[in-house]
């Protein structure tokens, strides 16, 4: 390997053998090819006339009317496929393109980005099999469904809770037998090196366009930076290009599920201990012994007991904060922007917009909050409609 | 090598004299419980183990197939953790003083303690530990504490390792080599992978550290073929495995067929 893959102490590629010839294999491709000339001309035109870039950055009045300060919200809902995932999937696909790969694997929780790999997969017309817990399976059935039309096999994965750590499980075991024909589709910012660079790499786009608009749109900088956070792709998209702008605040919303106390969540920044899991050293939700616990959380895309390397490094220097919203906060805040905005976010995305309710009447009017809207609700509406019954 | 326990050294030596392969199980330590996993351990020191590859469970073994998966649940399910593991190893030691090597995963080292870990269990009566998801390029991190606590080193080999790598591996390996015989995870297969004489092969020409293989295999006859290639052991886990799977609501019938199939085994690297 070239690279260490570090991020102070986290990251690193804590693997198998037999993985390592094929991440040897995906860092020199990458290093390869990503300033390369026709590769980027290639993903710059697919980003825009297939995925949808750039996405707008929205002044939501009414929302911001209700919490008291300006909300913009960055519209990766609008992507193709519905959420931020589409980025990642068009740069690593190509990847896999460029190097020759005919078959794709992907993990996924909420669907999302095991439709975003089936959707490119089909559009390089390569072989797609996506591992999904059989829990995600059932909550999230519309997404399976859309994978499958796009022509991909959806491998239902039984171990565990059948949530997205029991499908990254799965899937690492099938590459392991299938490494050399088979790119891996690695869906966030975790994982062994070198996923977490490649990954954010992709996702730069959102925070590089959110800068530009804000100074465009607004003249100024934000003072605020709000994404939710699972593997941590999305947040540190947006994060990346403000990472030197010390007076934005940077905030990261893990998965509070039933609550922290009861133990039933996902809020691996601010509850975990750093230990070792699916490649990477990165804050972990386990036991004294280091059993790793199964997660809980209303958004299947959050369910993940470990974190993006580089979040577990901006947490230790403090130039992020992390906190957490629990499932009840986040069917609010899903109802307030259905209502105020005619916007459905998807119920990872609600875990930010959550915050900010939490924020109302504790900043200034003309405090200017963005807020990474990763993804659309569409996929989480038999969700809701079983936690909060409409009345007629 | 300190308390005058046996030594990886001392079992190859003993076994190239009588030119025959070391046999090597490999089970989930606690699988299905405390007592029965003691005995199926004692039962196969019987039954002519030369050198035991044991595990302690954890929740996520991605190196594991399917058999092995429900073997690390059955095992946790029965209150098996670090400490108690270490207990069972006394027992064993206290039975025979045969060789063993930890197969582990790395966060339950981490969390106990990677300095502290080595050195309890080599008290314990431990020759290795190798840790699945660390690779040669991170040998240092475990390397050297270990070497301190008088532990031997046991590196994996892989069908897709090349030769370069497969020469950092050999030298920093002093206990033996583990040679996976094929792209996959463990599990039994039909048919011995057609990988292995090669792979024995470049590593003999390469390295005088032994060299023992393992996953896949399920058959007296796949044990013969690794052993007449030139391998100096030969490692079976998911086959005994699922005996103990098959047979859970039958103790001796458990213990009898893992007895009569490493019985087997055996009698087919002998010569
Ligand atoms: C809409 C949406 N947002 C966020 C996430 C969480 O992923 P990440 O933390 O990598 O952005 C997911 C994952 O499925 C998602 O679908």
């Amino acid at each position: 390997m070239k690279y260490k893959g570090r991020f102070g102490d986290y990251g690193g590629f804590y693997v198998p053998e037999v993985l390592m010839p094929v991440l040897e294999e995906l860092e020199q491709a990458f290093y390869r090819f990503y300033e390369d000339e026709h590769f980027v001309a290639e993903l710059a035109q697919l980003s825009k006339d297939y995925a949808g870039r750039p996405t707008p950055l929205y002044y939501a009045t009414r929302f911001s009317e209700h919490v008291g300060f300006k909300v913009y919200l960055k519209r990766e809902d609008l992507l193709h496929g519905g959420a931020h995932k589409v980025n990642n999937t068009l740069g690593q696909g190509l990847l896999a393109k460029y190097m020759g790969k005919t078959r794709l694997i992907a993990e996924t929780g909420a669907g999302q980005h095991g439709l975003a790999t089936a959707m490119i997969g089909a559009l390089f017309g390569m072989e797609t099999k996506i591992f999904m817990g059989v829990t995600d399976i059932e909550r999230q059935s519309v997404n399976v469904h859309k994978m499958k039309l796009c022509g991909a096999e959806v491998i239902p994965v039984e171990g565990g809770t059948g949530t997205l750590k029991d499908a990254i499980n799965e899937a690492l075991r099938y590459w392991t037998a299938h490494v050399t024909d088979t790119f891996y589709l690695f869906g966030s910012t975790c994982g062994p090196h070198p996923y977490p660079t490649v990954v954010k790499h992709f996702q730069t786009c959102i925070g590089e366009e959110t800068r530009q608009q804000c100074l465009e749109q607004i003249g100024r900088l934000p003072s605020m930076i709000v994404a939710c956070v699972g593997g941590g792709s999305n947040a540190i998209g947006i994060f990346s290009a403000f990472l030197d702008d010390k007076d934005v605040k940077l905030i990261g919303v893990e998965a509070g599920g039933r609550s922290l106390a009861s133990g039933k969540h996902a809020a691996t920044l601010v509850a975990g201990r750093v230990g070792i899991l699916h490649g990477a050293k990165s804050y972990l939700l386990q036991d004294d012994e280091g059993q790793v616990y199964e997660t809980e959380s209303v958004s299947a895309g959050l369910d993940y007991p470990a974190v993006g390397p580089e979040h577990c490094l901006l947490k230790d220097t403090g130039r992020a904060e992390y906190v957490a919203a629990e499932d009840a906060e986040v069917l609010d805040a899903f109802e307030l922007l259905s209502k105020s905005e005619g916007i459905l976010p998807a119920l990872e995305s609600a875990h930010a917009l959550a915050f900010l309710c939490d924020q109302k009447g504790k900043l200034s009017s003309d405090t200017i909050v963005v807020v990474s809207l990763s993804g659309r609700g569409d996929k989480d509406v038999s969700i809701v409609e079983k936690r909060r019954p409409l009345e007629d | 090598m300190s308390n005058g326990m046996k030594t990886y050294k001392q079992v190859f030596s003993e076994l190239s004299d009588l030119n025959r392969a070391a046999l090597i199980p490999f089970f989930v330590i606690g699988d299905p419980d405390f007592d029965t996993s003691l005995a199926i351990i004692k039962t196969a020191i019987d039954a002519g183990a030369d050198i035991l590859e044991l595990g302690i469970p954890f929740s996520d073994p991605i190196a594991d197939g399917p058999t092995i998966q429900k073997a690390d649940i059955r095992a946790r399910n029965s209150g098996m953790n670090v400490q108690k593991a270490m207990e069972l190893i006394r027992k064993v030691k206290d039975y025979k003083d045969i060789p063993i090597g930890l197969l582990m995963y790395y966060n339950l080292i981490y969390q106990y303690g990677t300095e502290k870990f080595f050195a309890d269990f080599h008290e314990a009566g431990v020759n290795s530990v190798l840790v699945a998801d660390l690779s040669i390029d991170d040998a240092d991190e475990i390397a050297t504490p270990a070497t301190s606590a008088g532990l031997d080193t046991v590196f994996m080999v892989t069908p897709n390792t090349n030769p370069e790598r497969m020469k950092t591996i050999a030298s920093k390996t002093t206990g033996f080599i583990y040679t996976v015989s094929l792209l996959g995870v463990t599990g039994s297969r039909e048919k011995l992978s057609d990988a292995v004489e090669g792979l024995v092969g470049k590593l003999k020409k390469l390295t005088s550290v032994p060299i023992c293989v393992g996953f896949g295999i399920s058959k007296p006859e796949h044990a013969a073929a690794i052993a007449s290639a030139g391998a100096d052991g030969v490692i079976i886990g998911s086959k005994i495995v699922g005996l103990i799977e098959k047979n859970l609501d039958n103790r001796g019938k458990m213990l009898s067929e893992i007895s009569t199939f490493l019985g087997g085994v055996k009698s087919a690297i002998e010569n």
